[in-house]
């Protein structure tokens, strides 16, 4: 299981903030393949990943980053922080 | 080194005089503050500021150890805060502190820079006609080819 998290508008086009995934997804972008293929709303979140920003382990990372042994996967847009 | 993350309002002047005070062995500080800015129209409601609670502060005490190996950085200090702000009330604030000037503010900006579009906050503008999340500007990201 990993938790999978969501913020700001990919948050909001999912519609929750969190949850947890049963996957056996060897990278983050094996990771969106599976999430897109559930739902209209996952296919539209990640439809352009030049968009999105992704952690791992609360770590910014890549979409070919592996995901052997960890626990949180976070997707959000590019950040807008200060 | 001091991150601290709140929803609260903060005194800036009052930050920068104990920061300052803080200072044993320093003889430059810098501030830079950030304050809510209205919309182009002059519209704004609020500005709502979310953020990656797990991530935020390890990320910006990162960004403080990263300047460190770069900059002779005696001391640190970022507040930022999150939830609903109102126009022109305070978003967040970072002072630097040295042995001499260039340092500090050679850090103070490449805080600055890694804050906008490293550190996870993502803002939305609230106006009468609606709310909208803030686009990244193709500035901010360029500013840290620079570092």
């Amino acid at each position: 299981m990993i938790d999978v998290v969501y913020f700001a508008w990919v948050r909001e086009r999912i519609g929750l903030p969190r949850e947890s995934v049963e996957t056996s997804a060897a990278t983050v972008a094996d990771l969106v393949a599976e999430l897109r293929a559930r739902e209209d709303r996952y296919d539209m979140a990640f439809t352009d990943l030049s968009a999105l920003r992704v952690a791992v382990d609360q770590e910014l990372t890549d979409f070919d980053a592996p995901l052997a042994g960890v626990r949180e996967v976070a997707f959000f847009p590019p950040m807008t922080g200060g | 080194m001091t991150v601290r993350l709140q929803e609260a309002a903060f005194d800036a002047g009052a930050e920068l005089n104990a920061f300052t005070a803080a200072q044993s062995n320093a003889g430059a500080v810098v501030s830079f503050s950030g304050i809510v800015r209205n919309s182009a129209r002059g519209d704004l409601v609020a500005m709502e500021i979310e953020h990656y609670p797990a991530m935020t502060g390890s990320a910006i005490e990162a960004m403080i150890e990263t300047a460190r190996g770069r900059f002779a950085l005696g001391d640190a200090l970022v507040i930022h805060r999150h939830g609903r702000l109102a126009p022109a009330e305070p978003i967040m604030m970072v002072a630097t502190a040295s042995r001499h000037r260039a340092d500090a503010f050679a850090a103070a900006e490449f805080l600055m820079d890694y804050l906008k579009s490293r550190a996870p906050f993502w803002k939305k503008e609230v106006t009468a006609s609606g709310a909208q999340w803030v686009a990244p500007r193709d500035a901010d990201e360029k500013a840290l080819t620079r570092w």
